[in-house]
């Protein structure tokens, strides 16, 4: 990592609890060099995290950082950056963290279209934990609690924050370095809920499971299992079926953000009849 | 002439987190607790301040905690379903000594329950509900005025103690509607947020003092064990840390217990309660005045941390302690143990929905006292 980016890490906290072969460093150097080419103020960033091997990400970075409960992250940061708008919050979930356990705050978080930004370090398997199923595990493929391979149907997160609202919606992985960088800094500078799907590679559970243990394979198994689309930025837009993970930004439109609504919701009550009662 | 207002409790609770500078409230509506949250969502905008409904309770408590760490002042309110699933977020607040206020409009029963009856059934669920040894401050209101007032105070501790404080209301005083004394502006005191007086070199769990995020220092926050910098600590240092986050509580119970003392000086029979269930306690002492039984009242407003040293005051004097409750008996266990032995305890429980009489209380002091040791008056 060169110099530039080095002044993001708290390096008192390093090393990091990651294991070899692990995506989510090289998803964390594309979150610093968005970060650092966004030139955002180090004190006005918020990183916020859930529970998993993505929550451990803030501990290592030097923002104001906060590692909340098992896939609550969206809704904390809902309350931070309601209180204080001038923080950017950058939320950071891992795939149970985001659709198993925090759906339902996911979901609405991108309905809602608040300005912030979610990184999810979609592993397909519950890491920490030691490597059960996941909803993002595809099927098929094993796990310490789908030994004979998963019968689920995964869930596709583009898809369902399409859906869901989201303005803007991408999916890349962590094979993908540069592409990495570049949804993340869009995804920051969306102007409403950006969405960015990381699949990243766990060697130790996910592909030791699957036959795709060593760290070279997995990151390869990454890059073949996976589908770069064209960027397609019409709302029509939607992810095709197919075998392969489309890689890409599905969406990127703007529409009013909660905060903006809500402000002139506050002039209209403020100036208007609903401050009739008397002040306490 | 001052002001006066016919409110609910539920009105009255709103407009004390107004008054107390509350200016983040997320909630998920439910009965009985909803009008907190229908007033806020007026009154919060028209005042610049923020109101959201969140998706769930969860949601809710998560968001309060996020925007205390955002510098907001945040409160939410929910009932006994709704309670449990804030749990979670109660053990959160409480390792990362976040300041909110969490008010509880008690209902009926385990589960669904009956939404539109009153309780008292969640005292030790306040106290203990989420997992692992924790500091909470826990409060009780027993009239309309009370919701306001006590409002504030949850305010003002979650402040002071930097720990999340809970109000515990319950279905009656939540809906019930009195003509109170409207508080001016200075007249109940306000406590403000603490800051550091130095920025840099700031540590986020070292003390009282508090900084948001964004205001120059930067640092972490987690719901795992770690040390006055947010880093994570194990053993000994974790064992501190504990010690230290329960003790700041435990160990300012008197100043932090709240009460009512009535008729109590020359009492024989002492009558304990808290919440709406201290309005017939005050009439039963009245009645077995009248009848020249000598029965005083000791009104609880703090039920966490316990007031030993009020209980054992009321113990040493009287023969008996009647502890009515609308459960089967929960804070009358904080009492005999408090009471250690000095009097007889007799727990007098209702949970048909309804309020306890005057005269069910009172009964227990009319009652021949070879039916009363250690067995429940259930009503």
């Amino acid at each position: 990592m060169s110099e530039n980016y080095r002044k993001f890490l708290r390096t008192s906290q390093l090393p990091h609890v990651w294991c070899p072969g692990c995506g989510n460093g090289m998803i964390v150097k594309a979150l610093l060099e968005a970060i650092g080419e966004l030139k955002l103020d180090q004190n006005k960033v918020v990183v916020v995290s859930g529970i998993g091997c993505s929550g451990r990400t803030p501990f290592v970075l030097d923002f104001n950082t906060m590692h909340t409960t098992h896939g609550r992250a969206l809704a904390f940061a809902t309350g931070i950056k309601l209180a204080s708008p001038e923080l950017r919050v950058i939320v950071i979930m891992g795939d149970g963290d985001a659709s198993a356990i925090g759906g339902n705050h996911f979901i609405h978080a991108c309905r809602r279209n608040l300005d912030l930004t979610a990184l999810i370090f979609n592993n397909g398997i519950y890491g920490l934990t030691g490597g059960q199923l996941a909803p993002t595990t595809p099927t098929g493929k094993r796990s310490t609690t789908s030994q004979a391979g998963s019968i689920e149907q995964a869930f596709d997160l583009v898809r369902l924050a399409l859906g869901a609202g989201a303005g803007f919606v991408a999916r890349t992985t962590s094979f993908d370095h540069k592409q990495s960088a570049s949804f993340i800094k869009r995804a920051i500078m969306h102007r409403g809920f950006g969405v960015v799907d990381i699949l990243t590679s766990c060697p130790t559970y996910f592909g030791r499971m699957n036959d795709v243990a060593e760290p070279y394979d997995m990151v390869h198994y990454l890059r073949d299992t996976s589908s770069p689309m064209q960027d397609c930025t019409c709302a029509q837009n939607d992810a095709p079926d197919t075998e392969l993970m489309p890689t890409g930004v599905f969406r990127d439109e703007e529409r009013a953000d909660y905060a903006s609504l809500y402000r002139q919701k506050i002039a209209a009550a403020s100036g208007g009849g609903a401050g009739k009662r008397s002040a306490s | 002439m001052r002001a006066q207002r016919l409110v609910q409790g539920n009105e009255a609770c709103a407009h004390g987190a107004l008054y107390a500078g509350c200016d983040f409230y997320a909630g998920y509506p439910i009965t009985p607790s909803t009008e907190v949250m229908e007033i806020l969502s007026l009154e919060m905008p028209a005042r610049g301040r923020v109101f959201i409904q969140m998706e769930d309770e969860i949601a809710s408590i998560s968001a309060i905690i996020g925007a205390a760490w955002g510098g907001a002042r945040s409160m939410t309110a929910t009932s006994g379903p709704g309670f449990s699933l804030m749990q979670e977020g109660i053990g959160y607040a409480a390792i990362t000594e976040t300041p909110c206020v969490i008010v509880n409009c008690q209902r009926w029963g385990p589960s669904t329950g009956q939404p539109t009856k009153g309780a008292q059934g969640d005292v030790m669920q306040a106290i203990w509900g989420t997992h692992g040894d924790h500091p909470v401050i826990v409060l009780t209101a027993s009239n309309v005025r009370d919701s306001f007032d006590m409002t504030v105070r949850a305010f003002n501790l979650a402040e002071e103690y930097r720990v999340p404080v809970i109000l515990l209301m319950d279905e009656v005083l939540a809906h019930m509607r009195e003509n109170i004394d409207w508080p001016e502006p200075g007249e109940i005191e306000v406590v403000q947020r603490r800051a550091p007086a130095d920025v840099r070199s700031f540590k986020p769990f070292a003390g009282p003092e508090f900084l948001p995020f964004g205001a120059g220092a930067r640092f972490h926050v987690t719901g795992l064990a770690h040390g006055a910098e947010g880093f994570a600590v194990s053993d000994e240092n974790a064992a501190r840390e504990l010690r230290r986050m329960v003790g700041k509580v435990r160990d300012r119970v008197r100043e932090l217990a709240m009460f009512d003392r009535f008729m109590l000086d020359d009492a024989t029979t002492g009558i304990i309660a808290y919440g709406i269930t201290s309005r017939p306690a005050q009439s039963a002492v009245e009645r077995l005045r009248a009848e020249g039984t000598r029965a005083g009242l000791l009104s609880l407003k703090t039920l966490w941390p316990f007031p030993d040293h009020l209980v054992r005051e009321v113990a040493e004097r009287v023969e008996t302690i009647i502890v009515p409750e609308l459960n089967m008996g929960q804070l009358v266990r904080e009492i005999e143990r408090a009471a250690g032995g000095r009097c007889e305890v007799v727990p007098v429980g209702r949970v048909d929905g309804h309020l306890l009489t005057p005269d069910q209380i009172a009964d227990a002091a009319r009652a021949p006292r070879e039916h009363l040791p250690g067995k429940a008056v259930h009503a």
